[in-house]
């Protein structure tokens, strides 16, 4: 759906996004996408609590880090994205996965590790991957995957396809040398790639504007690579879906690449090891207000979406997420069959004759 | 057949392959117009053109990525990085990224890509310029590891290379540049995981690599007017590894010997002689025997790095000592 370019989705100084704000109320966007956007939300939202219930089962080892308070940002780029378009996500990458389409079961169960998991047990929590739906990986060292989303996008340049790659990414990335690499690269090429900063406020447990030269992580440093400045409210869907239609647009014309900060807070702590007390009460108090679930759906009322429809979007879900999990619980543990597998493109593993 | 330089072989090796496919691309720094910095892309961006033979940014970490996004959406890339020493600058894409995503996804991905790159001493560029790091690579699940000798495997192996679909280091030897073989006309296609015999003996078995090839080659004519006769083999390919050809010659002579540019600690011939004194003990007739650079950073002065790379001397008085009973390097 294309936005109206004159639509100010921008998030105005102070930074902290207004729960009151009730502009984007007639925003272009239609209610069937609306309700799409919320029934993303809610699936991402009560998959994360379900993941971390399973956790304090015990039932997922490892580590884990969810997306609990960020799920906008997933939910309305996961709206504009377009059958064949490439997604690059963090260790943080569940929500993204949801978002392209992977199934929450196979997801979950590869929480728990289990052989139904999408990647059958091997990858694990940190790199959720379903290539079919674009899902092109979720990387765990900071920084690699902006440039291999440049190489996706670079590819399809050359195939001369209108896909578009995007790579979400923390705050803490801005200040590793590979988000330089890469936004320089993809200005030189003008490539079709979108670059999403997820500001959380949070490094892992440091404050971002603690060890970061500028105030705003990513959008500071987008005048050195010659790219407009974007921050938007990233707790809001609209904001984001209209930032997200107008970015693809930008990179599908041949425009180039786009980068935008979406700020955003994380409700919980940054993997399941971190209670995360090291954040003011107030902060914490503060953002509970600016929930996106809540927020959305005070939305939606307002616009005229009955009370009951949005509750039986919540069930549905509920019903999804219940059946996700007893697929993923069902799953077997994987055994030796494939342990030695799909280290080569011949299935194998063979290093020797 | 055609006379050709190891550095021509290069370029010769990639159009062949560029031509067959015009899908493959190719990226690194000063490989375009300059030709690269070791002339070893010479002509490229005359013949396939600016879009297939790209020039970018001194940024190791986004020309890798480059090259494993473009792999894993269908388009094969070769990616230069000038120096093997500079792999370490963007390790994570090698070593994290490239080789173990397709296990990681449960095969969902893989990666039709080659890296090349100019490896090991000899051109007196001191420590940072100069390392083998073939180990390095050796040693990561997921890499194929490749170190041609010639020219005609310089192209030969370079086009298995990039017809195999899986991440491919390719080491090209900075001090061979400028030696010159006979190449034959047609196509050159050679298979990865293939150890040659490039010269056969009945005494002692010597495993080369790349430019310690040569060399293992002339220590082997000076044992032969000793009365050794020594077998050469040019293992070519690391990973995979041809072990029968290791184990079939020392079976054969008894004696297995490793010539290594490496850095002593974890050379390519360790992981040989372990392979070796597992599965060929009893054929041994005395200890396995690793003739290494020493465990230090490469010396600039040419005096310096001549000591410290294996040389032809050092091959003749460590085989012979050995062969006569008086123990190791």
């Amino acid at each position: 759906m294309p936005t109206d370019p004159a639509y100010d989705y921008a998030l105005r100084p102070p930074r902290l996004p207004d729960p009151e704000d009730r502009s984007l109320d007639d925003a272009p966007i239609d209610q069937e996408t609306r309700l799409a956007l919320y029934r993303k939300l809610q699936e991402l939202r009560q998959w994360s609590k379900r993941a971390h219930d399973l956790f304090l089962q015990n039932l997922v080892k490892g580590t884990t880090h969810l997306s609990l308070g960020m799920e906008a940002i997933a939910t309305g780029f996961g709206m504009a994205l377009k059958p064949g378009d490439y997604t690059f996500a963090t260790y943080r990458g569940h929500a993204h996965s949801l978002a392209r389409g992977m199934d929450p079961g196979k997801a979950l169960a590869e929480l728990l590790g289990r052989e139904n998991g999408v990647l059958g047990g091997k990858g694990g929590s940190m790199h959720l991957t379903d290539v079919e739906k674009g899902m092109m990986g979720s990387y765990a060292i900071i920084g690699a995957h902006l440039c291999i989303a440049n190489g996706a996008a670079w590819s399809a340049k050359m195939r001369g396809t209108d896909q578009v790659a995007v790579a979400f990414f923390g705050d803490g990335t801005t200040n590793i040398g590979a988000f330089h690499e890469a936004l320089n690269m993809a200005v030189i090429w003008k490539l079709p790639v979108v670059f999403v900063c997820e500001n959380n406020l949070y490094m892992e447990y440091t404050p971002i504007d603690a060890i970061t030269a500028v105030p705003n992580p990513a959008a500071d440093r987008a005048g050195a690579y010659g790219l407009d400045p974007i921050i938007i409210d990233g707790n809001d869907p609209d904001a984001v879906y209209l930032a997200a239609v107008d970015a693809l647009e930008r990179a599908r014309r041949g425009d180039g690449p786009s980068l935008i900060e979406a700020v955003t807070y994380r409700t919980g702590g940054h993997s399941r090891a971190d209670p995360a007390k090291y954040r003011p009460e107030a902060e914490v108090e503060a953002w509970k207000d600016r929930d996106p679930v809540p927020v959305y759906h005070q939305r939606l009322l307002r616009i005229g979406v009955p009370e009951a429809e949005l509750g039986d979007i919540t069930r549905e879900v509920a019903a999804t997420i219940d059946a996700a999990t007893e697929f993923a619980k069902a799953g077997a543990h994987p055994g030796e069959e494939t342990l030695m597998t799909e280290v080569w493109a011949d299935g194998g593993s063979a290093w020797r004759n | 057949m055609a006379e050709l330089s190891y550095r021509d072989a290069v370029a010769y090796g990639i159009a062949q392959e560029m031509r067959r496919d015009p899908a493959l691309v190719m990226l690194g720094e000063d490989i375009a117009a300059a030709g690269g910095v070791f002339k070893t892309t010479v002509g490229l961006v005359e013949e396939f053109g600016p879009d297939r033979v790209r020039d970018t940014p001194i940024s190791e970490q986004a020309i890798l990525g480059a090259a494993m996004g473009a792999a894993m959406t269908g388009i094969p890339v070769i990616a230069e990085i000038m120096f093997s020493d500079f792999l370490a600058v963007c390790w994570d894409m090698i070593a994290n990224e490239i080789a173990k995503s397709r296990y990681m996804t449960n095969g969902q991905v893989s990666f039709p890509l080659v890296i090349r790159t100019a490896n090991g001493g000899g051109a007196r560029f001191g420590a940072q310029h100069s390392q083998s790091v073939e180990n390095w690579a050796m040693m990561i699940p997921g890499l194929k590891v490749v170190a041609p000798s010639t020219p005609e495997d310089v192209v030969g192996l370079m086009a298995a290379s990039i017809r195999d679909p899986d991440p491919v280091i390719f080491f090209e030897h900075k001090s061979l540049m400028a030696g010159k073989a006979e190449v034959p006309d047609g196509e050159i296609v050679d298979e990865l995981g293939t150890a040659r015999v490039v010269r056969e003996g009945s005494d002692v078995t010597i495993a080369a690599l790349a430019l310690m090839v040569p060399r293992a080659l002339e220590a082997a004519d000076r044992l032969a007017e000793n009365g050794i006769s020594a077998e050469v083999i040019d293992v070519r390919s690391l990973v995979p590894l041809d072990t029968a050809t290791l184990l079939s010659s020392t079976a054969k002579t008894g004696r297995f010997f490793t010539v290594e540019e490496n850095p002593r600690l974890c050379g390519w011939g360790a992981e040989l002689v372990s392979i070796i004194s597992e599965e060929a003990f009893w054929n041994l007739d005395g200890p396995c025997v690793r003739i290494t650079t020493p465990h230090i950073p490469l010396p600039s002065a040419a005096s310096l790095e001549d000591l410290a790379l294996p040389s032809v001397d050092r091959i003749v008085e460590t085989v012979t000592r050995s062969v006569d009973g008086g123990g190791s390097a």
